[in-house]
């Protein structure tokens, strides 16, 4: 589905993506570890299309089509999901509405506002959200984590093929941890896959892991199963610096 | 690199011009001539004449203003003060000219009346031609009614407010008003008379080079409610238009008013208007202000909390392009005990046009916990644009509760990025977020305007990476 061949990013400057390799197939969960810092959001981003980055050689094709000729929003047309790590603030957009005109832009079909309303209210009763955040304008005065809530409830609305989970989890208490997991889950599938950048592997709860990277400066230096993960969180990085 | 812009205003509805067939024109320039001549046309009575007369003293000993945008290209000799079109006001709209009709039709005037309001003044250059209110509210008591047929029907109320909030020698457009002013709307809510549907008013500048200085009185009794509306619009000529109006609203203790105006002038006007409210105990001014066409605007309605527990709400929207420079705000003179105000902008610039928020509070030593909140925010939408926000505060009160909040900013790279990652092409997500700036204004516009609002905000991308 995801196939990534020896990627160099600049921004400005500075290079920090460094000859990456990634292949995620249909159906499939990676989760990517690595310290602060090492180019994991970058990859994320990149992958989405963020003008900042700069491809300096290397590829990017999602299923079979080639990602850097494409336009963001062509991206996620394609069905490319990016769960921000920051979510932005949009003030005057309902959640609603942004909703309503992305799910119309995906599909190329005029939704219909009482249907939407009533998908939209059952996703959220799901995930715990007052159903008073449709109307509330997007990321607005949201705490952190109704802002990684609101990120899965667009997954789930949204149903892209690929979901980039960039630290969905982080700064949320085991109870959110716990919802947001159980999102995750309700959207994988056999045909919709993962890439989830987290430091916990409470997110994992309810998935079954296909294979685990290791992230350190720019690249994957170690891939694995999902006993990478309880590896990573005992010893740390720092045997894995040796490696690369 | 990416190249984005917002279309101009569609302004082809607005610049059909109609033929000048006034049958009368002043000649250009003010005389005290003119002034005689205006006032035996319109058959003032001698009180009026005199008022205009000590008026044209006043205009004549203030110089311009010398803050704000430049108005020097403004020629007062040149500008044709009276324009008086051909025909007479009727009540029935299938009796006001063709051409006059046409022109209101195109821009929706009397539909908008069958669907949802109370009562219609539409003024064509100088005279209002049509005026209609629903009878329910005459047997209420409730009067609507342009400003000449007032001067002779409830010429004792007009006697009592006329330019007594704005007097002529407040600013030299103020005395220029007072010299010739000319149609307006009057209106006159009875005590605890709730006049629940809005009633709207819509002035047209046709004629070149001239002059439009409609006067507007409200006047809303203790406990009374109303929504008055204002549109006005003009075509498109070479030669600089003026409008300097003068608004003058007379809120009663326990009233609300809410007056709505959206000015679409067109490029060639200098929009030079005094609004100001005089607002009494526990009463309620609601200001909803759009600025989107002239050439240079200089408008900062005014309210005086002149009651104990008055209050104001100022909400406002200026969307300045090419060639323009509008500077819009409001001003709030707090006058007596726990009186309140809100004032929330927005404003927008592109292509060069210069947009700059400028407020006054004033809250006077007879005004203790008075409470303000300024919130006002300027979007630039390119490098040419340039936002100003102008704020003054002059605080003599005791335990005042002030707050101010400004923002001026360009459109977020990242939340243009945020909304593309969900779908939305770049354009759609450029106007989304022009669209959501202006919403918490745009919620309280009239439906008709808030939708021409949205159409205003129509992006086109230009060029790729």
């Amino acid at each position: 589905m995801l196939e990534i061949k020896n990627l160099y990013v600049k921004a400005g400057e500075k290079e920090i993506l460094r000859g990456l390799n990634l292949s995620v197939g249909k159906g499939e969960v990676h989760v990517i570890l690595g310290p602060n810092g090492s180019g994991k959001s970058t990859l994320m981003n990149v992958i989405m299309g963020h003008p900042k980055y700069e491809i300096t050689s290397g590829e990017i094709f999602f299923e079979g089509e080639d990602l850097t000729a494409l336009k963001t929003f062509e991206r996620a047309r394609r069905g490319i999901f990016l769960s921000f790590q920051t979510p932005e603030e949009i003030p005057g957009i309902t959640v609603e509405n942004m909703l309503r005109t992305a799910k119309q832009a995906i599909s190329g079909e005029k939704i219909k506002i009482l249907q939407f309303r009533k998908e939209l209210r059952a996703i959220m009763s799901e995930l715990k959200i007052n159903p008073e955040y449709a109307s509330r304008y997007m990321n607005v005065g949201f705490s952190g984590g109704e802002k990684k809530r609101n990120e899965i409830l667009q997954l789930l609305v949204l149903n892209p093929k690929l979901a980039l989970l960039d630290e969905t989890d982080s700064g949320l208490d085991v109870d959110a941890v716990e919802i947001v997991s159980g999102g995750v889950a309700k959207f994988h599938n056999e045909n919709n896959s993962c890439v989830i950048i987290t430091h916990n592997a409470q997110i994992l709860k309810h998935l079954p892991v296909n294979r685990a990277h290791i992230f350190l400066s720019g690249r994957i230096v170690k891939s694995g199963g999902a006993e990478l993960v309880s590896e990573v969180s005992e010893h740390g990085y720092a045997p894995y610096e040796v490696e690369s | 690199m990416k190249k984005n812009y917002i279309q101009d205003i569609e302004r082809a509805l607005y610049d059909v011009r109609d033929e000048d067939k006034s049958i009368y024109k002043s000649d250009a320039g003010l005389t005290e001539e003119i002034i005689r001549d205006i006032s035996a046309r319109k058959k003032d009575p001698p009180w009026m004449l005199e008022f205009r007369l000590k008026s044209l003293e006043v205009y004549k000993k203030i110089e311009l203003p010398i803050w704000g945008p430049d108005i020097s290209e403004l020629n007062m000799n040149e500008i044709v003060t009276y324009v008086k079109p051909n025909a007479k006001q009727v009540n029935d709209w299938s009796q006001v000219p063709e051409e006059i009709k046409k022109t209101f039709d195109r821009l929706g005037i009397p539909d908008a009346e069958k669907k949802s309001l109370a009562g219609v003044g539409a003024q064509y250059d100088s005279e209002v031609v049509y005026h209609s209110i629903k009878k329910r509210l005459t047997d209420q008591g409730v009067v609507y009614t342009d400003m000449e047929t007032a001067l002779v029907e409830h010429e004792d109320i007009v006697r009592e407010y006329f330019m007594t909030l704005v007097p002529p020698k407040d600013h030299k457009f103020a005395a220029l008003h007072g010299a010739v002013w000319s149609g307006g709307s009057f209106v006159y809510v009875p005590a605890g008379v709730d006049v629940k549907i809005p009633l709207q008013s819509y002035f047209r500048l046709n004629a070149a080079g001239a002059g439009q200085f409609e006067h507007t009185l409200i006047i809303v009794e203790p406990g009374a409610k109303l929504h008055f509306i204002e549109g006005c619009s003009a075509p498109r000529y070479n030669v600089t238009n003026l409008h300097a109006g003068c608004v003058e609203l007379f809120v009663k203790e326990g009233a609300r008013l809410r007056y709505s105006t959206i000015e679409n002038w067109s490029r060639n006007m200098m929009n030079l208007n005094t609004k100001r409210a005089l607002v009494e105990k526990n009463a309620l001014v609601e200001w909803v202000s759009g600025s989107f066409g002239s050439h240079v605007s200089m408008l900062y309605p005014c309210s005086v909390l002149h009651g104990e527990g008055a209050r104001c709400e100022f909400t406002g929207v200026t969307f300045a392009g090419k060639g323009q420079n509008l500077d819009t705000g409001a001003i709030v003179i707090h006058a007596a005990a726990k009186t309140s105000a809100n004032i929330n902008t927005r404003t927008i610039s592109k292509s060069g046009g210069a947009a700059t928020y400028r407020s006054a509070v004033k809250v006077t030593k007879n005004a203790p916990f008075a409470k303000c909140s300024v919130n006002c925010e300027s979007l630039m939408l390119d490098d040419k644009s340039r936002s100003d926000t102008l704020p003054v505060m002059d605080i003599e009160g005791d335990e005042a509760d002030i707050g101010h909040e400004a923002k001026i900013g360009r459109i977020s790279e990242e939340a243009v990025f945020y909304l593309m990652a969900r779908g939305i092409s770049e354009e759609e997500a450029r106007a989304m977020i022009v669209r959501g700036f202006v919403e918490p204004i745009a919620k309280e516009l009239p439906l008709e305007y808030a939708v021409e609002m949205n159409n205003l905000i129509n992006l086109e991308l230009e060029g790729q990476l």
